[in-house]
């Protein structure tokens, strides 16, 4: 037998196969992208993503810090008991600054017991020693750049054309990746799937003509949802844009949000 | 932080200091031991592939009694590398759609690929042209189930011809010369799957490949040391003190650009005192003030740049066996200092809230899948596999012709 001849087809067939499994991992990466829009999003099969672009809206002002939204949310998704939130609410309690102290105010306190759900205890400073006490309502930022998105392995964490981010629970594997990359904390690992789950703006609500359910129960509108490519010259949404100069949370790291705030104080991250 | 508001959720409490996301008030990190262990490892590796092409393509003739050593201590950590990453999986069932549908943006969507190309395409197939000639003689004197495991790995090529070995160390000298950088690849990108998060401005940092990599040669060069020291007590041989004081330099020479680059990074973020910097502060004189002051930077790099240091000014005036416990202990500490090391990185980065207003606790415990049990169990399986590896491969009772492999090179 011929060694050279032996090693060297050998060596070709390694290629042949090395060749063969790229190729089959591409085919298979291009299917899956077609599928997993709808693959387990709760979307109804006539719902055309392409035609919405979904927006967030939230008025730091209007917000009292019911917790209603976050149960709602908790009741709608499903979602574990536990600290675990797909939306919740930070109390932020800005004291007055010491006399003498040269600082133009307090250290600021930040607490979010059981996420807002059940309400907030009394502040932790005498009210007549605050400055500024105000509620943030936070959710999934619906970055246009994702940095959950960009670290998926398998691309069970998707950005669907209709600006939702989704995650396919039956594709993720459960690395946790997207959870150390969202610069928000708004990912969990469900302890009960163990897969990253995440606000899906309750898109088994709005592929039906509904809205979220944190913004359907919101007693003050401090929420505002729609959707840009449909949007009517009196649509709330457009109304916020007219009425407010918008803000968005960790701009720095450039991931371009889409949920939009009026109101935010330096101090909210 | 002064005037700090706990958060209220029930059963976690004691474990937060400040404002942390509720998603973050887990009872655990995300990430535990068998995060700190998957990039120890896979540094390993590195670590000893690069020590092994020291004498393939560098032709650093004193170290030829470990090349082989080297190798196979590289493969024994390169097959382990895989388990913590799989066994932390919320799915591991699914891990195969990692090479089925990779996600190219992912730093993390490449780790099969590039695992795969370096087990297969570089260390096997290295390993294999080096050990083929001693192989098929092996097959031919020994007999029984040893012989025939000798048979099967010759894959059925019983050249021997002059011919047939100068190919085989032609292509073995190729192979390393293509392993140096993929070597560096394997590793480089673990550092890359914590370098790339920026919203963690623990790891989001872009010579955190570097980092990991110039720690990786250390501890490979380290281990390399300390798996030799114990062959040779067990085996009762003579240390060839040539060789050992050649893995003392470049361990040296290793440590002190590690150590270099390592303080560049620390100077950068003291002297920038950028967003997080209250986080940085809070590690090091609380969260790691252990790991960090005492394992990385004390018993991990200070002390074996003294030892290893001093041995370089003055290795005529050190007896042997002084030299000999200096290299060993040196070499015992950089592995303990690079694994204090990865946990300060992987742990670190998940002591203290993305709000950058708190900080949280962690318990290393006993038992699970996380506990520091399990971490034992996958740090002692290279060395268990290393062992039949060393019966198998370097056994003393065998002829070898290929502990020079320099000499066939070109």
């Amino acid at each position: 037998m011929n060694t050279r001849f032996t090693r060297r087809s050998a060596l070709t067939k390694l290629s042949g196969a090395i060749a063969a499994l790229l190729t089959f991992s591409a085919a298979r990466a291009a299917k899956t992208a077609v599928q997993k829009v709808f693959a387990a999003s709760g979307a109804p099969k006539d719902y055309d993503p392409s035609k919405h672009k979904w927006l967030m809206c939230i008025d730091v002002n209007k917000c009292i810090g019911c917790g209603l939204c976050v149960e709602a949310c908790k009741k709608e998704n499903s979602v574990p008991e536990g600290p675990y939130f797909r939306t919740w609410i930070e109390r932020y309690v800005i004291p007055k600054p010491e006399p003498g102290s040269g600082q133009t105010r307090g250290e600021t306190q930040v607490d979010s017991p059981n996420g807002g759900m059940h309400g907030f205890p009394p502040p932790p400073v005498p009210k007549d020693q605050i400055e500024h006490s105000f509620f943030v309502p936070k959710l999934c930022n619906l970055c246009q750049y994702s940095p959950c998105v960009q670290v998926c392995p398998v691309g069970a964490s998707f950005d669907a054309p209709d600006g939702a981010v989704l995650v396919d629970p039956k594709y993720c594997i459960g690395c946790g990746f997207c959870i150390q990359a969202c610069p928000y904390g708004c990912r969990f690992l469900n302890p009960i799937t163990k897969t990253a789950e995440k606000c899906t703006l309750c898109y088994h609500r709005i592929t039906r003509g509904l809205k979220p359910a944190c913004v359907e129960v919101c007693p003050t509108q401090a929420r505002i949802f729609g959707d840009l490519k449909n949007a009517a010259p009196d649509d709330p949404i457009r109304k916020f844009y007219e009425n407010n100069r918008v803000q968005v949370l960790k701009p720095h790291l450039g991931t371009e949000p889409r949920v939009l705030y009026a109101g935010l104080d330096k101090e909210v991250r | 932080m002064a005037g700090e508001i706990t958060n209220a959720v029930v059963g976690v409490l004691p474990r937060f200091e400040g404002y942390v996301y509720p998603n973050e008030a887990i009872p655990h990190p995300l990430w535990g031991v068998l995060i700190v262990i998957y990039p120890y490892i896979t540094g390993l590796v590195a670590g000893a592939f690069i020590m092994a092409s020291l004498v393939r393509v560098f032709k650093v003739r004193a170290l030829e009694p470990v090349y082989r050593l080297a190798l196979l201590t590289a493969l024994s950590f390169l097959l382990c590398a895989p388990l913590p990453l799989l066994f932390h999986l919320g799915h591991p069932e699914r891990c195969y759609e990692i090479m089925m549908t990779p996600h190219f943006t992912s730093p993390m969507a490449m780790f099969g690929f590039v695992y795969a190309w370096y087990l297969m395409a570089v260390l096997l197939l290295e390993l294999w042209f080096d050990y083929r000639g001693d192989l098929v003689q092996w097959a031919k004197i020994t007999p029984g189930l040893r012989g025939l495991i000798y048979r099967v790995f010759t894959v059925g090529v019983m050249d021997e011809s002059p011919r047939a070995l100068a190919l085989d160390a032609k292509l073995g000298w190729i192979l390393s010369i293509v392993g140096i950088p993929s070597a560096f690849l394997l590793h480089g990108y673990v550092g890359f799957i914590f370098g790339c998060i920026k919203a963690n401005p623990w790891w989001g940092n872009a010579i955190m490949p570097i980092i990991f990599i110039l720690s990786a040669v250390a501890s490979g060069i380290a281990l390399c040391v300390f798996v030799y020291m114990i062959l040779i007590w067990v085996r009762r041989q003579k240390v060839d003190m040539r060789c050992l004081d050649m893995m003392a330099m470049f361990l040296f020479y290793a440590l002190v650009v590690d150590a270099a680059v390592e303080a560049l990074d620390w100077i950068h973020r003291i002297f920038a005192a950028e967003e997080g910097f209250f986080v940085l502060q809070t590690m090091i004189r609380e969260k790691l003030f252990y790991t960090l002051n005492l394992g990385q930077v004390t018993i991990g790099t200070l002390l074996p740049l003294l030892l290893l240091g001093s041995l370089q000014l003055l290795r005529r005036r050190v007896p042997e066996l002084i030299r000999r416990r200096m290299v060993f202990g040196s070499s015992v500490m950089i592995l303990a200092g690079v694994l204090a090391m990865r946990w300060n990185v992987v742990i670190g980065g998940q002591l203290f809230s993305k709000s950058l207003r708190g900080v949280m606790g962690y318990k290393l415990e006993f038992a699970g899948v996380e506990g520091w049990f399990m971490g034992l169990i996958l740090l002692s399986l290279p060395f268990i596999i290393l062992t039949v590896l060393i019966k198998l491969f370097l056994s003393e009772r065998l002829p070898s012709g290929g502990h020079a492999p320099s000499d066939h090179a070109r």
